[in-house]
């Protein structure tokens, strides 16, 4: 073969010059990341959510009601306190304010109890949010695990473990819960009695344990699919025959297309792990009261529904808030993430 | 293909099988036993209620024993009021069963209609309308949408009258139950009749002159329906879990609130029977859409 050495040699400066740069290079990150950072409608859903977490951490300080404190005058419960709508005084409060005394208002109201409602659903949320991203996190780090797994070794191995997901999958999970909870409620609740799990109850552990023996194979599936795609891919192939090692296979090629496909898996998954928690919660399975969830504080709305309609619509509107933004973030990650959709 | 299925049934009793294992083993593991009363009965008047309903035998006969019943149809007997299991499920199921099966109907068949009206009206005010109504509808829980219907329409506006026995009226629980998957449904179909109408045979049948009627009847929707069969396993799945909320809510005699009612009781009996009974139904419908699937989908060969 006959080489014309003379066009290898380096460019010239004008030849440099006449290069048009069409678009910077950048990384497959850092070109998802703009991407989202266009998506109104995610950054929204993201300033929304940060909006939020920013609440359930500030108004416990600023509001100087306890979950369960029973609002008191005086240091007499206050009987006159039940059921107050919304940014309204029970009448000891108002005596209390004419002489002088600074009381918080209740933003939302009161409950039944004469507790301040509006720190009970932030503690509900507290306690939605936490049940959904950690019942989230464990999914992703057993599914990633056994997904990478089955699908990096291939053969008989995948075989086995897919089977094991097969049968997994098609076990009804919410029964299961149930089931779960109703035994475990029986037998542990003797045994964590002062310990600070007592304070979540047996249920959410039930929910936890349950997430984690169940939810975590349609990630793991997930997982196993991309890694056996992105294997066969001649890219990588390419990496290969260019004398790439497989740990920079793996770092640069297999991870990046993987690591897309799980952050929006997750962020799916958080709002349907929000949603069993808070229709655990509605059935009587959820939290143990007083602790509040916004799914109990929904159910114990409905007894005075026709008087007090707000009750219902505080707690409601919160689980729907939360599920909606984390479900137009993950839509949006999926069309910035998603390399066919090249602009 | 027969093969297939026939892995896919076994596959599915063999499911049956370990739901029905895990369930009477979990609750067996429950302390104190089914007899456990404030009163500790005449310890010779226990015996004889250990004997009577086979709690002397090992666990092992007693699952088979348990197992062997319930293929005769014989659940045992409610904690709560001493009646028939199998009489308690056989009544308040055909009221789940028609409100779920309504729903179905309703979130398969708007949905399917809206989905290809927003496909077909990509970017028009249609299509902005509808996705925007499902995606805001696919974030509502049911037991919140089941609440704020009753309360505006039965309560409020008192438009609907409240559910009972001499009166159903089925209006309300079937819209709560069926919004969710309709929407969902909405929007499976809308992506996946646009992913039909920009194949090449589209193109081509357009190039040769076939009327867009046709095409989209004849070619793009069967294409568009195949993974919304695929959706069909766990909408039955919600359907069910949701059908013990809607029911609670409107207080409707069904399977669901006996369901939660006896997880409140805690009637053992009754639970593990239900539960036994909604995953027997769940998995069999999943079978069912499954096979369904792979009948229809021309692209997937038989392992």
């Amino acid at each position: 073969m006959q080489m014309d050495l003379s066009k290898f040699s380096p460019a010239s400066d004008e030849e440099k010059q006449q290069i048009t740069q069409m678009r910077e290079s950048t990384t497959f990150f850092k070109d998802g990341m703009r991407k989202l950072r266009k998506d109104p409608l995610a950054m929204i859903s993201i300033a929304v959510l940060l909006l939020i977490v920013l609440t359930i951490f500030i108004a416990p300080v600023i509001v100087p009601y306890d979950y369960q404190e029973m609002i008191a005058v005086d240091g007499v419960r206050d009987r006159t306190a039940k059921n107050l709508p919304p940014f309204t005084y029970s009448e000891n409060e108002q005596a209390a304010i004419k002489s002088g005394e600074k009381i918080f208002p209740h933003i939302f109201g009161t409950d039944q109890l004469s507790r301040d409602y509006f720190i009970r659903v932030v503690y509900g949320t507290r306690v939605s949010l936490t049940v959904g991203v950690f019942a989230s996190i464990i999914v992703l780090i057993i599914g990633l695990i056994y997904g990478s797994v089955s699908g990096y070794f291939g053969g008989k191995v995948d075989l086995i473990l897919m089977r094991i997901v097969d049968i997994i999958y098609a076990l009804p999970d919410l029964l299961m819960i149930i089931l779960l909870s109703v035994v475990l409620d029986s037998t542990l609740s003797r045994a964590l009695e002062g310990t600070a799990l007592a304070n979540i109850g047996t249920n959410m552990l039930s929910i936890f344990i349950v997430f984690g023996l169940l939810y975590w194979v349609s990630m793991a599936r997930l997982v196993r699919g991309q890694i056996l795609s992105i294997k066969e891919n001649e890219y990588i192939l390419a990496a290969k025959a260019l004398g790439a090692k497989s740990g920079r296979i793996i770092r640069k090629h297999i991870l990046p297309n993987c690591i897309s496909v799980i952050i929006i898996s997750t962020a799916l998954q958080i709002p349907a792990a929000i949603f069993t928690e808070s229709f655990l919660s509605f059935v009587g399975l959820g939290v143990q009261a007083p602790m509040p969830s916004l799914g109990s504080l929904a159910s114990a709305a409905r007894e005075g529904l026709q008087s007090y309609p707000y009750k219902l619509l505080f707690p409601a509107l919160t689980i729907c808030l939360i599920v909606l933004s984390f479900n137009l973030l993950g839509d949006g990650l999926r069309d910035a993430f998603d390399p066919k959709l090249r602009r | 293909m027969w093969k297939y299925v026939l892995k896919r049934v076994a596959l599915a009793i063999f499911t049956i099988f370990i739901i029905i294992a895990i369930t009477f083993f979990v609750m067996n593991a429950i302390p104190g036993g089914p007899f456990q009363t404030e009163k500790a009965p005449d310890p010779a008047v226990q015996k004889m209620l250990m004997q009577r309903y086979n709690l002397d035998k090992p666990l092992w006969e007693q699952f088979f024993i348990y197992l062997g019943n319930i293929f005769h149809g014989d659940f045992g007997i409610s904690l709560k009021n001493g009646r028939e299991i199998s009489t308690i499920i056989g009544e308040s199921f055909r009221i789940s069963a028609e409100i779920g099966g309504i729903a179905i109907v309703v979130a398969l068949i708007p949905g399917l209609i809206f989905g290809s009206l927003a496909a077909l009206m990509r970017n028009r005010w249609e299509d902005r309308l509808i996705m925007f109504s499902s995606t805001v509808f696919v974030a509502v829980p049911s037991f919140v949408l089941a609440t704020i219907l009753l309360l505006i329409f039965s309560l409020k506006l008192k438009l609907i009258p409240v559910w009972t026995v001499d009166n159903p009226n089925y209006l309300l629980p079937i819209i709560a139950l069926a919004l969710y998957p309709m929407s969902y449904i909405t929007r499976l179909t809308k992506s996946s009749m646009l992913d039909a109408l920009g194949q090449d045979y589209v193109r081509t049948a357009r190039a040769k002159g076939v009327s867009e009627t046709r095409i989209i009847f004849k070619h793009a929707l069967r294409n568009a329906l195949i993974p919304v069969i695929t959706y069909l396993g766990p909408m039955t799945a919600y359907i069910i879990t949701g059908s013990l909320v809607v029911e609670t809510v409107f207080t409707i005699g069904g399977l669901g609130t006996k369901f939660v009612s006896s997880i409140n009781n805690r009637d053992y009996p009754l639970i593990m029977a239900t539960t036994i009974f909604l995953a027997v139904l769940l998995v069999f419908l999943t079978l069912l859409s499954d096979l369904v699937y792979k009948l229809v989908d021309p692209k997937i060969n038989f392992e």
